[in-house]
């Protein structure tokens, strides 16, 4: 995909993770004696950037690839193609020199172990994210464990200070207790804590949240901007709600069948939606402003697998837009229509 | 919808509280040990409800006391020269086999000692036997079973056809075989059985169960972590296994016992004594033939070979309920 990439990606050059031309495909039907033939574009030539202490909003359907983009960033799969760069403390790039972008495939060995320290994820299952037979002590202190970070007893004294920082006290109460003692909530605030209690550069958070009930869903999102600010770090969080998303971030990506389709500061976004897709989800969003009214542009039809998928616009048999130019050519490219203000449309 | 709520300015979290933690070893340890006694007393109250794994532990400890028995009484009521189960001969009796008397509980075999000092002494290195075995198998099956599922491809593929392959060989005959060759005694006849367990079919299944342990959102979590394969097989992958692989272990250990049996009733084992060749000793003097008239022959050690192979197979069912929820009898 890097032949076809005629856009720089979007945001500063000095980005803490650059994506460029990101794709990763899963075979389908294959076996040990068949090759695939067919493959799930999950996501598909995907590019943006992300600042130190910035945060990014990933929403789109069930199914878009949001959970893949996260599991590449943080190297759980590999890239069919494209590059993922990181400008992560201790992680130098391939020059040697300080701070120079490392690319995301030149980690491994010792860098890798440095890269774990600094890029963490929290995971969308509270329930299945930890093991069962573990306590939350062994669940939070594992980074710091895995990495020889401290003595056992320091680690018990940082896991305790974590512990306080989400919000379970006293810590005494809860090192010691298994995942199936804890609320949904009390879980996913451990994951956090696990995250976070190595102090990284980066998060991915994939839908924290979407497990829990309402009412603790605002306590999680709370404390994860709480101590992301306060920590300085930069995140990228993966919801389905766009409310949730201009909530937690300064900057939102939406995503269609493993395309970003828009891409702008939060409110840009949600005041100058430009993507018919964007504008779709809008209308399901409550409009605080009584006065206004957002006329719905419909969507037809369903969302289909992004299955080998024709060459052009993904959106093409839901857009109300869509014309015979948009079905004769290529997925539109990925432009700066307003500063700041990226669309992927033929038609805005 | 989410209204945003008023919470404290960013940075304000970032400057921890003190924190007063009483901290030694010590502490750590006996959390982890009050931990570990916590979930065996959850674990054991459910085998304890199940009849047969009462009924299992009841047999396993009659047997376990009788194992104890044998040298205590050796050293106190009963004189080497006529009770030893070997080179022992009972000069008390006139004609050999001798019924069950007095002296004799269960009476002489034919060449003059005594049955029930066998049946004891037997007991002991039946089980040994039986748990070596089951050791060696469970440790090479989670083992196998673990690397298999975790790495997948060429060594999945390896140690899948070595089962196979062991499976496929009919496992007494392989053994009689091997016992033909090599003077088996019982420390190679644990190690074979095991090691033939261990790749076997013991391998597959605990391989299918690591494979869904495998896909465990923990364990990508580990690997977020940092954590190694080493420490993804090891700390994530086999403890998740244990439980199963016990149940396993109580398996081999009845196959074990079984397999010990008709060794030695065929005389293909070099052992000093054991409850097969008790009954192989019956049958070269031909007294298995004369029906119930020798009883005391055959009787004691078929029965004992039948009930401790039974109790650990049904230790195993009991076990099964503790490990796989779904077994488990509703309370409500
Ligand atoms: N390991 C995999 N093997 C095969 N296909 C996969 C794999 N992981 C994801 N996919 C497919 O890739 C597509 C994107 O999946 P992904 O999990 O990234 O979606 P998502 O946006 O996170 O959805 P959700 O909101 O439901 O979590 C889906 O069609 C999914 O079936
Ligand atoms: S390019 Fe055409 S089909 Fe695609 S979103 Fe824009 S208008 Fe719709
Ligand atoms: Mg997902």
């Amino acid at each position: 995909m890097e032949a076809n990439q005629p856009h720089t990606p979007p945001a500063a050059a000095e980005g803490l993770v650059s994506v460029s031309g990101l794709t990763r495909q899963f075979p389908v039907g294959r076996s040990l004696f068949r090759r695939a033939t067919s493959f799930i574009h999950a996501v598909d030539d995907v590019s943006f950037q992300l600042n130190a202490g910035d945060s990014l909003g990933l929403v789109g359907e069930s199914g878009c690839g949001k959970t893949t983009v996260g599991k590449l960033l943080v190297k759980l799969l590999e890239p069919t193609s494209g590059r993922i760069t990181y400008r992560l403390p201790g992680l130098d790039g391939a020059a040697g020199q300080e701070n120079a972008p490392l690319e995301a495939s030149a980690i491994i060995g010792r860098q890798l172990r440095t890269f774990r320290r600094q890029v963490q994820m929290i995971f969308q299952d509270p329930y299945e994210s930890m093991n069962p037979r573990r306590t939350i002590y062994d669940t939070i202190a594992e980074p710091l464990a895995v990495q020889g970070m401290g003595t056992v007893l320091d680690r018990v004294d940082m896991v305790s200070e974590i512990l306080m920082l989400v919000g379970l006290t006293p810590p005494a109460t809860f090192l010691f207790r298994h995942p199936h003692e804890l609320s949904g909530g009390q879980r996913q605030r451990v994951a956090i804590a696990r995250a976070l209690v190595v102090e990284p550069a980066f998060v991915v958070a994939d839908e924290p949240t979407s497990m829990l009930d309402v009412s603790s869903r605002t306590g999680i999102m709370n404390l994860m901007q709480q101590l992301a600010h306060g920590l300085g770090i930069a995140y990228l969080y993966v919801t389905h709600d766009l409310a949730v998303a201009r909530y937690m971030c300064h900057r939102i990506a939406v995503m269609y069948l493993g395309k970003i389709v828009e891409l702008a500061e939060t409110e840009e976004l949600l005041r100058n939606p430009l993507h018919p897709y964007t504008r779709a989800l809008l209308s399901a969003v409550p409009v605080p402003n009584p006065e206004y009214r957002r006329e719905p542009p419909s969507i037809v039809g369903d969302l289909t697998a992004p299955i080998d998928p024709p060459e052009r616009c993904r959106f093409f048999d839901r857009c109300p837009l869509a014309t015979h130019y948009c079905r004769d050519n290529p997925h539109p490219a990925f432009e700066e229509k307003a500063p700041g203000h990226w669309v992927a449309c033929y038609e805005v | 919808m989410i209204t945003p709520p008023n919470f404290p300015p960013p940075g304000s979290a970032s400057d921890p509280p003190v924190v007063e933690v009483g901290h030694s070893r010590l502490r750590l340890l006996i959390a982890r040990t009050r931990l570990a006694l916590h979930s065996f007393r959850a674990g054991w109250s459910i085998f304890m409800e199940s009849r047969i794994g009462v009924l299992s532990l009841v047999i396993i400890g009659v047997f376990a006391i009788m194992a104890v028995a044998h040298p205590i009484l050796m050293l106190t009521i009963w004189d080497a020269e006529t009770y030893d189960p070997v080179t022992g001969y009972a000069f008390d009796q006139v004609d050999q086999p001798s019924a069950p008397s007095w002296r004799h509980p269960l009476g002489t075999d034919p060449l003059g000692r005594d049955v029930l000092s066998q049946l004891l002494w037997s007991t002991r290195s039946e089980f040994v036997l039986g748990i070596t075995a089951a050791l060696v198998t469970v440790a090479i099956a989670t083992t196998v079973g673990a690397v298999s599922a975790y790495y997948g491809g060429l060594v999945d593929v390896f140690f899948m056809r070595l089962a196979d392959l062991i499976i496929a060989l009919p496992g007494i005959s392989l053994l009689i075989v091997l016992s033909a060759l090599f003077k088996l005694n019982l420390f190679y006849l644990a190690l074979v059985i095991g090691i033939l367990g261990g790749f076997g079919g013991t391998a597959i299944i605990l391989k299918s169960q690591a494979l869904s342990i495998k896909v465990k959102p923990y364990i990508e979590a580990a690997r977020v972590a940092g954590g190694g394969h080493f420490h993804i097989i090891f700390v994530h992958i086999i403890p998740n296994l244990l439980p199963l692989s016990l149940l396993y272990m109580m398996f081999t250990v009845t196959s074990a016992i079984f397999a010990e049996a008709v060794l030695s009733f065929l005389g293909l084992l070099d052992l000093r004594m054991s409850w097969g060749i008790m009954i192989h000793t019956a049958n070269t003097g031909g007294y298995l033939m004369g029906g119930t008239r020798y009883w005391w022959l055959v009787v004691p050690a078929g029965a004992s070979i039948t009930l401790l192979c039974s109790a650990f197979y049904l230790g195993g069912r009991a076990l099964d309920e503790v490990v796989n929820p779904r077994l488990r009898r509703r309370h409500d």
